[in-house]
C-alpha cells in the first residue's frame, strides 16, 4: 500500500465531492497545507463545510476557496483577517459557526478519538452555550460540546516517512495533529519525505495509522505579522 | 495623572510571581513581558502551542513556523516547548496556567467580562479568550477605565455579549485598580494611579464599589 503520491492533485483524487466537510490545519497562515488547499480549489468541489481555526487571508490559504465561492460554511474561532470573508458573510452568502479555540481543538481531538461529546466550562453563560446541555459537576456548570469528524482532513507537517509517520515543526503543529486523526481520509503535505526508518520512533508526533496519502511540497510560508527587533548598535 | 500604556503594563507586571506560567493577551498585556522583574522566572504561554516564548526575532532569525497567538514572529529560548493546540488548551482549561492578563471592552462588578463581540459590527471571533477566562487560575483585566466616548467600562452589568461569567479577579485601569471580591459582594477599590482622586474615579465609574481602608 503506497501512501506517497506525486502531487497534490493526484493525492485528492477520489476523495472530494460536493457538500463535503473538510478539516484544514493551521493557525493563521502558519502550518497550513498550501498545495492541498490549491488542489481542493482546482478540483472545483462546491458547498464545502470547512473546519479550520482561521479563514486564511485574501487570496491566500483558505481565502482562495472563498474567492471561488466553494465554501458554504466555516467552523472557526477567529476570522478577522479576510475582507472577502467579511463581504460574503455580511451578504448572507456564507454560514459561520464560531467555536472557542480550545473547544474547537478539543472537538476535533474528541472526534478523532471516538468520543461523541464532552463537557467544558468554556463558554458557560455566553452565546456559545445557547441551546446546549449544561450540567453541574462538583458545583460548577459545564456545557456539552460534541466531537467533530470530517470527510477529509488536509494537514501540513514538516517531515514524513513513507509509512506516514509525521513530525511537525515549532508552532506550525497547532491543529494539524488532531485533524489528522479526525478525517475519514487524511492527506498530508510535508517539506521532506524520508525513508521509513529514518525517523526516531520516539520523536514521531503523529503515527502513520492516521495518514492515508502524503505529498512533498515547497510551501511559500507567508508571514502575517513580521515583527522584528533591531540589533543594538545597528 | 492616568497611567500611560507603559505604566499600565508595568503595574500589571507587579502581579507576576517567580515560577509563574502566564498567558498574555494582545495589546497592552503583551507589553507586560517588557517589565518582568530582574531575577524572576516567568514562562510565557502562547495558546497556539508554545511554552517559553522568547523576544521578537532579529531580521535574520525570522521563521514562518514560529509565531505567537497574535500571529507575530517570535523566537524560542532554552526552556521552550512546542505542542498541539489541543494540548495547549488542556493546559489552559485544566488550570495549569497561573495567570492570564487580557484586555476587555467591559467588565462588570460580578466579574463578568465582555471582550469579543459588538453586535451589528463585524464579528471576528473569540479565539482563545473564552477558554482562557474559564480555565486560568487568576484572570486580570488591563484596560482603559472609559471607552473613547468617555463612558465607563467598569459596569454594574455588561451590555455586550459575554466572554465569561464571574471569572475576573482584578481590574487594572489607567485610573485605579479594583479587586472583584471572592465572596461575590462586588468590587473593592484597592489603589489609585498617582495623582488620581477618589472623586475622579467615582465620576467615571458606573459600577458600585467599596474603597479599601487607607486608599485616597
Amino acid at each position: 500500500m503506497r501512501k506517497v503520491f506525486p502531487d497534490a492533485r493526484s493525492a485528492l483524487e477520489g476523495l472530494t465531492f460536493d457538500g463535503m466537510t473538510v478539516m484544514s490545519g493551521g493557525f493563521g497562515l502558519c502550518g497550513i497545507p498550501e498545495f492541498l488547499i490549491a488542489a481542493l480549489r482546482d478540483s472545483g468541489t462546491k458547498d464545502i463545510t470547512v473546519i479550520s481555526n482561521n479563514a486564511g487571508v485574501d487570496g491566500f490559504g483558505l481565502g482562495q476557496l472563498l474567492e471561488t465561492r466553494q465554501i458554504k460554511k466555516m467552523i472557526s474561532s477567529y476570522v478577522g483577517e479576510n475582507k472577502e470573508f467579511e463581504r460574503q458573510y455580511l451578504a448572507g452568502e456564507l454560514e459561520l459557526e464560531f467555536n472557542p479555540q480550545g473547544t474547537l481543538a478539543e472537538r476535533i481531538r474528541a472526534g478523532g478519538a471516538g468520543i461523541p461529546a464532552f463537557f467544558t466550562a468554556t463558554g458557560v453563560g455566553t452565546l456559545v452555550a445557547d441551546g446546549k446541555e449544561v450540567r453541574n459537576f462538583d458545583g460548577r456548570d459545564y456545557v456539552m460540546e460534541t466531537g467533530l469528524v470530517a470527510d477529509l482532513s488536509i494537514v501540513k507537517a514538516w517531515k514524513a516517512d513513507e509509512r506516514g509517520n509525521l513530525v511537525f515543526r515549532k508552532t506550525a503543529r497547532n491543529f494539524n495533529p488532531m485533524m489528522a486523526t479526525a478525517g475519514k481520509a487524511c492527506v498530508v503535505e510535508v517539506e521532506e519525505i524520508v525513508p521509513t526508518g529514518a525517523l526516531d520512533p520516539d520523536h514521531i508526533h503523529t503515527p502513520g495509522i492516521y495518514v492515508d496519502r502524503i505529498i512533498q511540497s515547497t510551501p511559500e510560508k507567508r508571514i502575517e505579522q513580521r515583527t522584528v527587533r533591531l540589533r543594538e548598535g545597528a | 495623572m492616568p497611567r500611560t500604556r507603559e505604566q499600565l503594563a508595568e503595574r500589571a507586571a507587579r502581579e507576576l510571581q517567580d515560577g509563574f506560567y502566564v498567558n498574555l493577551g494582545i495589546g497592552i498585556p503583551t507589553l507586560v513581558a517588557n517589565y518582568i522583574p530582574e531575577g524572576m522566572t516567568v514562562t510565557l504561554q502562547s495558546e497556539n502551542g508554545m511554552l517559553g516564548m522568547g523576544p521578537f526575532p532579529y531580521e535574520d532569525e525570522v521563521d514562518a513556523d514560529l509565531i505567537n497567538a497574535g500571529k507575530q514572529t517570535i523566537t524560542e529560548i532554552p526552556e521552550s516547548a512546542y505542542f498541539s493546540s489541543a494540548d495547549s488548551f488542556a493546559m489552559i482549561r485544566g488550570g495549569h496556567i497561573n495567570l492570564s492578563i487580557l484586555g476587555a471592552m467591559e467588565v462588570a462588578e460580578n466579574g463578568d467580562i465582555a471582550n469579543w463581540m459588538i453586535p451589528g459590527k463585524l464579528v471576528k471571533g473569540m479565539g482563545g479568550a473564552m477558554d482562557l477566562v474559564a480555565g486560568v487560575k487568576r484572570v486580570i483585566v488591563v484596560m482603559d477605565h472609559a471607552n473613547k466616548h468617555g463612558q465607563s467600562k467598569v459596569l454594574k452589568a455588561c451590555t455586550l455579549p459575554l466572554t465569561g461569567t464571574g471569572v475576573v479577579n482584578r481590574i487594572i485601569t489607567d485610573l485605579c485598580t479594583f479587586d472583584v471580591k471572592p465572596d461575590g459582594s462586588g468590587l473593592e477599590l484597592i489603589e489609585l494611579a498617582d495623582g488620581v482622586t477618589l472623586d475622579e474615579v467615582a465620576s467615571k465609574t458606573e459600577a458600585t464599589y467599596t474603597v479599601k481602608a487607607g486608599v485616597g
